[in-house]
């Protein structure tokens, strides 16, 4: 048996490290699994990053990966590493909620395709991770299971909607992590939790089998603690795929190559327009310091600076507030008791009309009752112009402000999210409050370029974590690989290490190697 | 466009009933009000883009995306009904039903 | 019941308006917008996948074949096919409507503004009235509800339902009428000529099965009258005022779309008479009564609330696709009348017959499969056209297929058997009791040929029926009639009658 160090090691291993150790015959990837389990199993009581555990299949998935790696057979380079899934992904024979108690129980009878490309390449499927109610939210309070907390202080928020994927990653409890990003619920959990994020590309991931909040605008992409382990799972996950009739049919650029190119840490020739709307007011000062000092970082590597204006990005959180609700409301329509899912049937002799009212009344939060109203209201006949229509149209503005700073500059940078992670509770009851987490981030998904989060250390004021996010041109995603590459790395040299050594250890931390017993956190 | 848009709780409850969901009297005192604010701060964009200015529905502009018609394999009726809260003789079971088909 | 007014009086006190909306059931292999199947009649819940039945995650994938037949009924009814033109979302709650919207086209559909010509017997003989057409769309069906409990089946006062998806999903194109208006009393016979000729076009289009008794095409009806103007023609713009319309959904034989307008205007006119407002809804048409029951009324809270569906791209087909679909048309319906009544000879009664029957590519198919024009003409105009009456039953529903016919025809042309049994050819075809030979095997109808057996009735006729053998005996050739008939009397009918006279020359000349 292996020394408790042996497996805590194992679990600090970034993906691409424990696929070099897997392919080198050093470790069995039934061994980096069970170290993760054991991982949840300590910790993801303070965590809750998991919704469900499914120990007993990713351990077979695991030990079918070894076989295949014994044989010479890998069926990727991540075959083997251990995966988890956010919970709007519909995951076959594994229960998929979306956060909310109105699909509680339901085991979907598919896979996604997302999904499925992780099962085809070989990666064991941990469980799935927890969210704010149908990708409702910046926090994951908005779970109907309750709250994820941050690893970096379990009395803060991880973010949100996708705050148990980058909770998982920041307490070790996964090496990789799917998440989905409809107004930066991928990158704006990587600034908070000091993890990476990447929101591919529009079209660029297949959206089958991801539960849609806002068609137009959702996409999947990779949560990781390194700019290389999201290219390589972007990679896995990313290509054209028939199903989703959106989905981008030509091949993905190099976007390993440009991660591993982008670690040289070179960056003479690349032009980074720092925009000017995404900043300043509203943002805290920590975060703008080291937004500031990663600029300056990119200069030393040999960036040229510029200054964009995109005019209309002011109106983008009103744009996605308008666009996102009317979109949800038709979605989730579906949700009705009938076919699947959550009955709730009241007194008497009730029609199918009043288990309907009754069933979504008591299936869904606040938050998903506020969003389907507005929804409905943007849509309903006499507004269409004024709201879901004139949204549509400043979406048009707002990607020729795009389209105008990318004649100036390769990329763009702003600071992730506005601020660091606030307290549990705090803006739970101010819908507006907690809206503008997303300030920096919608902009890319109404015109659907591709961005990550690179984190860029901590707040001075708070000690927590703050998030760089760098965008590209749509289909570009490789730019943004090379370039946040090239940051981590001149920031790791800074720090000495990796971000989250800074972290305060969680409980069960430094104990000895937990029970293997497993179940759902739950 | 309506000068100051609000939701009243008239209109609140006619959205509900569009949307199928039976807020209580509590819940309509509650959301009215928080709905206005969103809706005030939302409706910030109604003048920002002129008339000329094309919507976008799509990040992409792709078109003609389709598929052979050909059959595929889908779902047994056994995994169909698989999650259904109701079934009888392979279907699913629902309440009564009031109204006319559409 | 509701009180009617006489027809023709309502016609004296006002003009009807008429718009037809039909929806028609593509014969796609799969299905609008997934891979499942669109067989009719499958067990429950076996045709379906997680987009049809609206899973959680699940999209939608537009099927290539529906939009070129969306597109070439569209260039068959004489329609502008859009350059480009979207999907939208119809936001509205129903337990057979997996995603509680249904994917339709809204304000885009694939062809608009088309014309149709049809034909009908007027007051002053045949008349060509054009049908002028909004649009046609693509969109998708729904499943379908079974009504549990209750005394009727039906939907109201049911206990509970029971729901099949495999229908979820068939690709549908629903092809909308402008307002037909000034064809006063022949109003029944434009709306029943308009259905059949869609139902031809189809049919030679081989977009759909067109099979009014499957739900394959489906027709609701819109009506409405306006007070009758004496003809001093006051509206200078040549506009009509429409006066408030009703929709009778699910009108699903020609048959019933003729009574059904009929009712509808005796209805209406019954309403405004009484000095009562018609109200604006939709009704139910029952085909066993021959009435319509009112159903929803449409009011303000219906709001479908339409977006363009996300989950899709537009279509946008390109001037060489469109034209090559057009080339791919059959003949025009009028072009296609003419050719074929010149090529069988028909008078242009027998012509009119045939169309205004439902029959003519009934009668098309039947010469295809060997039957000559005329042997065609007198099956389904005669025998099968009295039978379709009585039963009140569409032509085309009877069970019996155009290979049927020919098969028939070739049995009699063989002196298999007679016209007379024939008839019970067609009497067990209607039955469901297999094909033409299986049902002269199984019911004997074969034409006895036993030379032996037709010369002991002859025998037999001769001797019961002396004075008669006189006669004959006395060179009165025709009265041999009367002995013929005993012999085919005793023989049930079969016996070649041809034959049967020869004996009786033979033996008393």
């Amino acid at each position: 048996m292996n020394a408790p160090q042996v497996v805590s090691d194992l679990i600090r291993r970034t993906a691409a490290e424990l696929a070099d150790a897997l392919a080198a015959g050093e470790t069995t990837s039934v061994e980096v699994t069970q170290a993760h389990l054991d991982r949840i199993a300590a910790v993801d009581g303070d965590v809750h990053a998991f919704l469900v555990v499914d120990a007993e299949g990713a351990l077979s998935q695991a030990a079918a990966a070894d076989a295949r790696r014994a044989t010479g057979q890998a069926q990727s380079p991540l075959d083997g590493v251990p995966i988890a899934v956010k919970d709007v992904m519909a995951t076959k024979g594994l229960p998929t909620t979306c956060g909310s108690r109105i699909l509680e129980g339901w085991v979907p009878p598919y896979d996604a395709t997302v999904v499925a490309r992780l099962r085809a390449a070989g990666l064991p499927i941990l469980g799935k991770t927890n969210m704010d109610e149908f990708a409702m939210g910046s926090s994951t309070e908005h779970s109907a299971y309750g709250p994820t907390r941050n690893p970096w202080d379990l009395s803060r928020i991880p973010g949100g909607s996708g705050g148990g994927s980058a909770a998982a990653l920041a307490a070790y409890e996964a090496p990789l992590a799917i998440g989905t990003d409809t107004g930066g619920s991928i990158r704006q959990p990587g600034a908070v939790t000091g993890t990476v994020g990447v929101k591919p590309t529009y079209g660029g991931v297949s959206r089958y089998g991801l539960v849609s909040l806002a068609n137009s605008l959702d996409q999947a992409g990779p949560v990781t603690r390194t700019v290389l382990d999201a290219a390589l799972l972007h990679t896995v996950i990313g290509g054209h795929d028939p199903k989703d009739s959106t989905s981008i049919d030509a091949p993905l650029p190099d976007l390993v190559g440009a991660a591993r190119r982008g670690a040289e840490g070179d960056l003479s020739g690349v032009r980074v327009g720092v925009v000017k709307e995404l900043g300043g007011e509203g943002y805290q000062d920590g975060v703008l310091t080291r937004f500031q000092e990663s600029v300056d970082l990119m200069v030393a590597a040999g960036a040229e600076v510029v200054e964009v204006s995109c005019p209309n990005f002011v109106h983008a959180l009103a744009t996605y507030y308008l666009i996102l609700p009317a979109e949800a409301s038709s979605n989730l329509a579906r949700f009705d008791a009938m076919r699947y899912g959550l009955r709730v049937t009241p007194d008497g002799d009730p029609s199918a009309e009043d288990v309907m009212r009754a069933t979504r009344e008591a299936g869904f939060g606040d938050e998903v009752k506020r969003r389907i109203i507005l929804g409905t209201y943007a849509l309903s006949s006499g507004y269409y112009d004024a709201y879901y229509g004139q949204a549509q149209k400043v979406r048009t503005l707002i990607t020729r402000d795009f389209e105008q700073a990318f004649q100036h500059a390769d990329v763009l940078v702003s600071p992730t999210a506005p601020t660091t992670a606030f307290k549990l509770g705090e803006k739970v009851d101010d819908p507006l409050a907690m809206y503008l987490n997303d300030l920096a981030t919608i902009p890319a998904n109404l015109s659907g370029v591709p961005g990550i989060s690179v984190p860029s250390g901590l707040a001075d004021e708070d000690g927590l974590p703050a998030g760089v996010q760098i965008l590209a041109p749509a289909t570009a995603d490789d730019r943004v690989y090379r370039v946040g590459a090239a940051l981590e790395a001149a920031l790791l040299q800074k720090w000495g290490g990796p971000l989250l050594d800074q972290a305060r250890p969680l409980v069960g931390e430094v104990a000895q190697r937990p029970s293997r017993d497993q179940g759902a956190s739950s | 466009m309506p000068e100051t848009p609000s939701i009243s709780r008239e209109e609140l409850a006619h959205l509900a009933t569009l949307a199928r969901i039976d807020l209580s009297d509590a819940e309509l005192d509650h959301l009215a009000p928080q709905l206005s604010v969103i809706l005030e701060s939302v409706a910030s964009i109604s003048d920002v883009a002129d008339d000329d200015i094309p919507p976008t529905s799509h990040a992409l502009p792709l078109t003609n995306v389709f598929r052979a018609d050909v059959v595929v394999p889908g779902l047994t009726a056994e995994e169909a009904l698989s999650g259904a809260p109701e079934q009888e003789g392979q279907r699913f079971k629902v309440p009564r039903i009031l109204g006319d088909e559409q | 019941m509701s009180e009617l007014l006489s027809y023709d009086e309502a016609l004296e006190r006002f003009d009807p308006a008429l718009g037809l909306e039909v929806h028609v059931e593509l014969n796609t292999a799969s299905k609008m917008f997934c891979g499942c199947p669109t067989e009719f009649g499958a067990e429950p819940n076996t045709q379906t996948c997680p987009t049809c039945l609206g899973l959680p995650g699940s999209m939608p994938v537009v099927n290539e074949i529906a939009v070129e037949s969306a597109i070439r009924i569209g260039l068959a009814l004489n329609c502008e096919i859009a350059e480009w033109c979207r999907f939208a979302r119809k936001n509205y709650f129903y337990p057979d409507m997996p995603k509680n919207f249904q994917t339709s086209q809204y304000d885009e559909p694939i062809a608009f503004n088309g014309w149709t010509d049809v034909v009908v017997e007027g007051p002053e003989g045949p008349q060509t009235v054009r049908v002028d057409i909004e649009r046609a769309h693509m969109e998708e069906d729904t499943g379908k509800s079974l009504h549990v409990g209750g005394a009727t089946g039906r939907i109201h006062g049911a206990d509970y339902s029971l729901v099949d998806y495999n229908r979820a999903g068939i690709p549908l194109i629903e092809i909308v009428t402008r307002p037909i208006l000034g064809t006063r009393e022949i109003v029944p016979l434009v709306a029943k000529a308009y259905v059949a000729q869609l139902r031809d076009l189809l049919l030679g289009l081989g977009v759909s099965d067109v099979r009014m008794e499957q739900g394959s095409l489906r027709c609701d009806v819109n009506l409405s009258l306006a007070p009758r103007d004496d003809g001093s023609e006051s509206d200078n713009t040549g506009r009509h005022s429409l006066g408030t319309r009703t929709e009778t959904k699910n009108v699903n034989s020609l048959r019933s779309v003729e009574r059904a307008v009929r009712y509808e205007v005796q209805r209406h006119a019954a309403v405004l008479t009484s000095g009562r407002p018609i109200l604006q809804e939709t009704r139910h048409w029952h085909e066993d009564t021959g009435i319509t029951t009112s159903g929803r009324e449409k009011s303000d809270a219906e709001d479908y609330r339409y977006f363009p569906e996300p989950d899709l791209v537009p279509v946008a087909p390109d001037k060489e696709w469109v034209e090559r679909l057009r080339a791919s048309l059959p003949e025009p319906p009028h072009e296609r009348r003419a050719r074929l009544q010149a090529e069988w000879g028909f008078s242009d009664l027998d012509m009119r017959d045939t169309v205004g029957a439902g029959a003519l590519g009934l009668v098309e198919a039947t010469i295809a499969a060997g039957a000559t024009p005329q042997a065609a003409r007198k099956w389904w105009l005669g025998e099968l056209a009295r039978r379709a009456n009585e039963t009140e039953t569409d032509i085309s529903a009877l069970g019996v297929t155009p290979a049927h016919v020919a098969r028939v025809q070739a049995l009699v042309d063989e002196g298999a058997i007679n016209d007379k049994l024939a008839r019970q050819v067609f009497d067990g075809l209607v039955a469901g009791e297999g094909t033409p030979d299986e049902i002269v095997a199984a019911r004997g109808l074969a034409i006895v040929s036993d030379e032996g057996a037709l010369s002991a009735a002859v025998d037999n006729a001769i001797a019961a029926n002396p004075d008669v053998a006189d006669k004959i005996r006395d060179g009165k050739v025709a009265a041999a009639g009367a002995l013929i008939g005993a012999v085919m009397k005793e023989m049930k009918g079969q016996a070649d009658a041809a034959r049967v006279r020869e004996l009786v020359l033979e033996k008393l000349t």
